[in-house]
């Protein structure tokens, strides 16, 4: 359908298979270099090659068996999911009125949540490193929480209004003229119209939570609340003669995974909610 | 102004007040908070000795290296993987937008580096090229060690950014390349335009809007640099950014005031860097969202 028109001859079919299979490669290289990684004995890591001669799951039962990275996992889950779901929640009350009510100072959120989307985090960390210590925040899942949610807030709004924009509104009218109540036509007409969108939103919330690491490092400290990167970048080996090279590859592999499987089950969706704000806004 | 309008301007402003509250308490009072500790000479470790300094935590910053030479490698960064990115990004986009067959692998494939975590991609990338673990220098036959060395560290620290972000570059871009008219190219192909011409003449042009867009997100993405600078190097052999700076400071050295004025400081670079591609190139992004 995007050959418009065109017919395509055979060099150029050949060159876009090359440019396929390249584009390919160039995404899953790294992956595939530190599952190798992790693979290794510990005895094979300097071994300078690039997939491992024999196969070893040593450094996974390692880091499963080490307290710190099931207690990062547990809180870059929790964490995420709840900035994830408050953020959503948030961004529809907002998006919803400003694509269905009549109301000054719309182009005002919208604008004031792009700034906002460009803000640099570096810039309030001392701030909220200095308050959060004295009201105890420091160190905690709320304190994480919020700032995650507020930092996410524009992005939601901007996805959630751009997909708000193409549900057809009037059909809640048509279900309630043909005998449906409010709740009814709620639940069966608008919210499986909303879903996908809501859906989209809440993937790419959740990858920019998950993805943190200068809010992490700077607003925690200990297994309380220290996140999956922040987790990972202070590895320490299990002696002091030992580099966490193979631990710190487990540990990438098992928070990469998940992720590399929910691109590809909602590939288009993330697509279109990613471009979906920026480009047509 | 009828009642009926009046309450749905009220349920307009109640339904965005939760949202709006929520950035402001995050954004907007941390950073005014910021340029009031940045007026103090104030360190955690010495609470007691707080004082009013007035502007000399900024005289101080802008009068040390440290900070040009760390403004001057984020410029670096910024500058080096963005270009690339650009370049490779229309390539990508191009080959998503032309491909007949693959078309799901090629965007589910660029989906994985946007979808993994910065640590992540930093630490593979910083694995592949040391000389202990990696494979990059038995590959080549060098003995380079690659992130001990300036401006070699600066080149694994831009081919990890690019590897990370080319994707949602090239993805913005893909949506702008979808707007072009085919009837357009086609018409230009019946004219005698070759395949560059009408590239060069056609497509770039009516992408200018979204390439812009593009520019403008990924510019301050990477002014903004951290985790892969932290991770890679820690800023050490000169290959500090200007937000590894700001942590240090506040978060290492527990310096706030100080710590406060470089914050300060790369807030306004982003602001000089938005308000140049606002003004200078006509970024608008606010477009048709009367809606």
């Amino acid at each position: 359908m995007t050959a418009t028109g065109m017919k395509q001859n055979t060099m150029e079919r050949v060159f876009l298979s090359c440019g396929v299979v390249i584009v390919v490669i160039y995404a899953l290289f790294p992956v595939v270099w530190i599952l190798s990684l992790s693979l290794k004995r510990s005895a094979d890591l300097n071994d300078n090659r690039l997939f491992p001669g024999t196969i070893s799951l040593e450094h996974y039962r390692a880091i499963f068996a080490d307290i710190q990275f099931p207690a990062a996992l547990w809180n870059s889950l929790g964490i995420a999911s709840i900035a994830t779901s408050l953020a959503v929640l948030l961004a529809m009350f907002a998006a919803y009125a400003i694509v269905r009510l009549r109301f000054p100072g719309k182009r005002w959120i919208l604008g004031g949540a792009l700034s906002i989307a460009m803000f640099p985090p570096i810039a309030i960390i001392g701030p909220l490193f200095n308050v959060w210590r004295s009201v105890g925040l420091f160190d905690t899942w709320p304190g994480l929480i919020l700032p995650y949610m507020s930092f996410t807030l524009p992005l939601a709004i901007w996805t959630l209004t751009a997909f708000f924009r193409e549900i057809p509104w009037d059909l809640d009218r048509a279900a309630r003229v043909d005998g449906a109540t409010a709740f009814q036509a709620f639940r069966h007409v608008m919210a499986p119209l909303a879903a996908p969108g809501v859906f989209t939103t809440a993937i790419l919330v959740f990858i920019f939570a998950w993805n943190d690491f200068l809010l992490a490092t700077a607003l925690t400290s200990t297994n309380n609340a220290r996140t999956v990167p922040a987790a990972i970048a202070f590895f320490t080996g299990s002696s002091r003669f030992e580099l966490p090279t193979g631990s710190i590859a487990a540990a990438s592999v098992v928070v990469t995974l998940p992720i590399v499987v929910m691109v590809l089950v909602f590939q288009r969706r993330i697509v279109a909610g990613l471009t979906a704000g920026a480009v047509k806004g | 102004m009828k009642p009926r309008a009046l309450s749905e301007r009220h349920l307009g402003w109640l339904l965005c007040a939760p949202a709006v509250a929520a950035m402001l308490l995050v954004t907007a009072w941390p950073i005014l908070y910021a340029c009031w500790l940045s007026l103090f000479h104030y360190d955690l470790r010495f609470p007691e000795q707080r004082a009013f300094v007035g502007l000399a935590n900024y005289l101080s910053v802008l009068g040390s290296g440290i900070w040009w030479q760390s403004l001057l490698n984020t410029l670096i960064v910024t500058a080096g993987s963005v270009t690339v990115e650009l370049v490779l990004g229309l390539a990508l986009a191009l080959v998503m937008h032309r491909a007949v067959f693959g078309r799901r692998s090629v965007r589910a494939a660029i989906l994985v580096p946007y979808g993994i975590i910065t640590v992540v991609a930093a630490l593979a990338w910083k694995f592949a090229f040391d000389p202990t673990t990696g494979f990059v220098n038995a590959l080549l036959g060098l003995e380079q060690p690659w992130l001990t060395d300036r401006w070699s560290a600066f080149f694994v620290i831009i081919l990890t950014e690019i590897w990370k972000t080319t994707p949602f570059m090239a993805l913005l871009l893909l949506a702008g390349l979808t707007l072009v008219p085919g009837d357009l190219l086609l018409a230009a192909r019946v004219d005698g335009a070759n395949a560059l011409q009408r590239f060069t003449r056609i497509t770039l042009p009516l992408m200018k809007p979204a390439i812009l867009v593009a520019l403008l997100f990924r510019t301050l993405d990477a002014f903004r640099i951290f985790d892969t600078v932290y991770v890679q190097t820690r800023g050490a052999h000169a290959t500090e950014s200007v937000s590894i700076v700001g942590y240090n400071t506040l978060i290492t050295r527990l310096n706030l005031g100080l710590g406060s004025a470089v914050s300060v400081l790369v807030f306004m670079g982003v602001l000089i860097i938005a308000l140049v591609f606002i003004k200078g190139f006509g970024v608008s992004m606010t477009r048709g969202d009367e809606g």
